[in-house]
């Protein structure tokens, strides 16, 4: 009797293992926050999770080494020459490739995909037409020479890389054009359609997408290219990482995306987990209002970024996800500045303050928006304040609330993060060192104007820089900018992210890239 | 009156939404877009225009159906909530009976034991019930029967890789895989809605069974129960018939406000369960400042609201004959 007692125990212990266990062998699970993908056509997504959707399931025209940033390979185009003055640029485009719809890859589709994107005009459009495309010279502008060869005309002679760089974003991405206009509705290029659909040619394509809860993409089986290992990928969006956490350790996923501290410190002891981290090019910083009277003052400025405990917060809370970093272009950029000059220093801040004739201090607002790490970020800066007699008042909100006074520039200071757009420079130093119109009006509003810090002299550095072609010319004027910028701009720059993953101990091959939307799932496998 | 009600339910949604300091064009077109792409978004989505007229615009839209569109889904808000709501109809239906059958006689226990050990008992489980925040229990719940004792899958309606195979033809996972034949999926999603149902379930038993005594504790007052006992009728029939019969009117109107409660209040659950119904819905359009969502989950779940209302007071009507006066 007892016998048999165990024995049932172990069939249905049995029984609950193969019941819920576990991921089938040819799919990716991955637990991960998707909810900020609004739009699935690429000339519009502006969004972390949909970059990385549209980086796995579209072509570029050139793609960059995650590993070596600098070495910039074909995709689409097979090789591209640049004309004497800089200004125009031949792609070749490679033969005898296929969209998904199996519809052929050819000039037409390159043209279309760029053209798409400045007549939409959508969020990401920035990155093309700044090199000065509009609706009415785009024909003449963006042309195809023959059916695998694209010409693009851009206005002035930037250093190469800065175009180039810019046409591995998604914005960049290629698009099936018959596919597309066979959807169109009042001439909107498919745009309404391909909000939710699809017309791509990468090692991925969309299986299905339910907003704010999963997307499921299936294996390109005539991908030009290397074809991706498993035949699924699965992202299910889990807010909370408790969860993503608890169905890690179950096996339920593979990966979990969005982990906090206390979770990765409890999965390092797991032996079926890894972790996995790579910097990226995020930035996190203060924003000074200059409209503020006290912040107006260089004195206080400078006093205030001795008054943060870089290393005290890398250390302990932010330990493993951010490093200390106190300079616009994130390492890994060309140029970056590494140089950390600052340190918390109390009397140094004091004796700054004193010139500055605040030697009481005074009282101040700071915009934190309530995700972590922001507000414990915020509860460290207010305490290293006090120290100097600085009352900082903490103004939480979510998100969309703080953004929405900052653009607005109603704030004092403002704690955020800054990702760049784009793998060259000049991302960084357009937002942070350029601002050419500071009125209330202006049309272009980088982070700068938010701030309003006006700025010609330095509007017109950055401007020199974008157009130097000697690349190693080139990073040394970022390299000056930096160091001055450090010195005397409204924003305390802290620290640059670190990515970290938890994946079950079977997989591998997942891309962790330098940016956001270089997360690659095609050499994935599972062991 | 309800055209009062659904009027006053709209204005002060919609003022709400325009109120909150968040701004809606932001989330459609991103931080970094240029100035017009701002200006073309504001105007596409006409907030541009005074705020009263927006109203207008807005109620002549609700009038023929039309929520606008969510940013969140790029869809139609109406049609997202067609598609959600299925399931937090199946998840509250089942926790609907799962307190019907449970909470009445719990409560008719409760009443004819009173002082009782039972009694004492049903309060402190209708006290816990109806005081625990429901979503902790929920992160209990899964601590409990899925990551220690690994009785119970994990959050989501069904296994990731059962997805999409069953096609959707009421909406409802346990009807659909039913439907399809699908046994597999269907013993999935029944081991998957076990716990949230079970929970919701405890809140509503809690609710209808603390109801239930009251009401049975009046009845049990009454003189016709002294008859009845009198002229010699069986105990179970004074109790299960007589007194409980002449608390079925109330009874009706309490399990239709938890029905409705469960509806719109599974907002917690919905998210800890990462359960994709109208209340998981309803927190990622907030968390997304989707307004136009948020207004039509509102209005569609205050309509519900209105709805089951009216339906119990009708039942009311036919059942009670001194109600239709």
């Amino acid at each position: 009797m007892k016998r048999l007692l165990i024995l049932a125990c172990l069939v249905v212990i049995g029984v609950a293992q193969v019941a819920y266990a576990k991921t089938p062998k040819d799919y990716l699970v991955m637990g991960f926050a998707i909810d900020d993908i609004i739009t699935l056509d690429p000339a519009e997504i502006f969004e972390f999770s949909g970059a990385e959707y549209a980086a796995n399931t579209y072509d570029r025209l050139i793609n960059y080494d995650v590993d070596n940033v600098s070495d910039i390979y074909g995709g689409i185009a097979e090789s591209w020459d640049i004309s004497e003055d800089g200004l125009s640029y031949t792609f070749n485009i490679r033969k005898g490739m296929t969209f998904a719809s199996g519809n052929p890859i050819s000039a037409d589709d390159v043209v279309f995909s760029l053209q798409r994107v400045v007549a939409l005009n959508k969020g990401p459009a920035f990155i093309l037409t700044q090199f000065g495309f509009t609706p009415e010279n785009m024909a003449d502008t963006i042309k195809k020479l023959d059916d695998y060869t694209v010409q693009v005309v851009i206005d002035q002679p930037y250093a190469p890389t800065f175009f180039l760089y810019c046409l591995t974003s998604t914005a960049g991405s290629i698009i099936d054009k018959k596919l597309a206009l066979s959807h169109e509705k009042d001439g909107d290029y498919g745009h309404a359609w391909l909000r939710t659909g699809y017309a791509g040619s990468g090692p991925y394509i969309l299986k299905k997408w339910k907003p704010a809860e999963s997307l499921t993409l299936d294996r390109n089986d005539g991908y030009w290219g290397e074809k991706a290992n498993l035949k699924r990928v699965m992202i299910r969006h889990i807010s909370e990482p408790a969860t993503q956490r608890l169905l890690l350790e179950k096996g339920d996923i593979d990966i979990a995306r969005n982990l906090e501290r206390n979770d990765i410190e409890g999965l390092e002891t797991n032996p079926d987990v890894k972790i996995v981290s790579r910097p990226k090019g995020g930035i996190y910083y203060l924003g000074l209002n200059q409209k503020n009277e006290y912040l107006q003052i260089p004195e206080v400025r400078q006093a205030l970024k001795y008054l943060i405990d870089y290393k005290g917060m890398a250390d302990t809370f932010l330990k493993g996800r951010m490093t200390v970093h106190q300079a616009f272009l994130p390492n890994g950029f060309l140029g970056a500045l590494t140089e950390t000059p600052f340190s918390l220093d109390v009397e140094k801040a004091k004796e700054l303050l004193k010139k500055a004739g605040l030697e009481n201090g005074f009282t101040i607002t700071m915009d934190t928006r309530n995700t972590e790490p922001v507000p414990s970020m915020a509860l460290a800066i207010q305490a290293n304040f006090a120290q100097a007699g600085i009352k900082l008042e903490i103004i939480p909100g979510d998100g969309k609330q703080t953004l929405t006074k900052y653009r607005a520039r109603n704030h004092d200071i403002y704690i955020g993060k800054w990702g760049p757009d784009y793998m060259d420079p000049h991302t960084n130093a357009d937002t942070f060192a350029r601002n050419p119109d500071n009125s209330d009006e202006a049309n272009f509003k980088p982070l700068a104007w938010r701030n309003a810090w006006d700025i010609p002299e330095m509007t017109k550095v950055a401007d020199a820089a974008v157009l130097e072609k000697d690349t190693k010319k080139r990073a040394e004027m970022y390299l000056d900018l930096q160091r001055e910028h450090q010195q005397v701009s409204p924003f305390v720059i802290m620290f640059q992210d670190i990515e970290v993953i938890a994946e079950r101990n079977n997989i591998d091959g997942f891309i962790l890239g330098p940016s956001f939307d270089s997360n690659f799932y095609q050499h994935t496998v599972k062991k | 009156m309800v055209a009062i009600t659904f009027f006053g339910l709209l204005l002060i949604t919609f003022l709400i939404g325009r109120i909150v300091p968040i701004d809606p064009v932001l989330s459609m077109v991103g931080d970094k877009a240029s100035a017009e792409t701002y200006e073309a978004a504001k105007i596409a989505m006409g907030l541009h225009l005074p705020i009263w007229q927006q109203f207008f615009i807005y109620l002549g839209k609700v009038l023929q159906g039309d929520l606008g569109v969510s940013i969140l889904t790029s869809r139609p808000v109406l049609e997202d909530i067609i598609r959600v709501f299925p399931a937090t109809f199946e998840l509250a239906i089942i926790a609907t009976i799962l307190g019907v059958v449970l909470g009445i006689p719990l409560g008719v226990f409760s009443a004819v034991h009173r002082g009782s050990f039972i009694d004492h008992a049903g309060r402190v489980v209708g006290l816990l019930g109806y005081s625990l925040p429901i979503f902790w229990l929920g992160l209990i719940g899964l601590m409990v029967f899925y990551a220690h004792l690994d009785w119970l899958p994990g959050p989501g309606r069904i296994d990731v890789f059962y997805e999409d195979i069953v096609d959707p033809v009421t909406g409802m996972m346990l009807i659909d895989s039913i439907i399809a034949r699908e046994w597999e999926i269907f013993r999935n999603a029944v081991s998957h809605i076990i716990l949230p149902a079970a929970l919701l379930g405890y809140f509503s038993l809690a609710y209808i069974s603390r109801m239930t005594r009251s009401f049975m504790l009046e009845q049990l007052r009454q003189e016709y129960i002294l008859t009845a006992r009198v002229k010699g009728v069986p105990e179970w029939k004074v109790i299960w018939g007589h007194a409980l019969g002449n608390c079925a009117i109330p009874l009706i109107t309490v399990v239709a406000l938890s029905f409705g409660t469960l509806l719109e209040g599974s907002v917690l659950t919905e998210t800890v369960f990462a359960w994709p119904g109208l209340g998981l819905y309803l927190t990622n359009s907030l968390l997304n400042a989707d307004m136009n969502s948020v207004l039509g989950s509102t209005i569609v779940v205050g309509t519900i609201f209105l709805g089951v209302n009216l339906f119990s007071d009708f039942l009311y009507k036919v059942m009670d004959p001194r109600a239709r006066n």
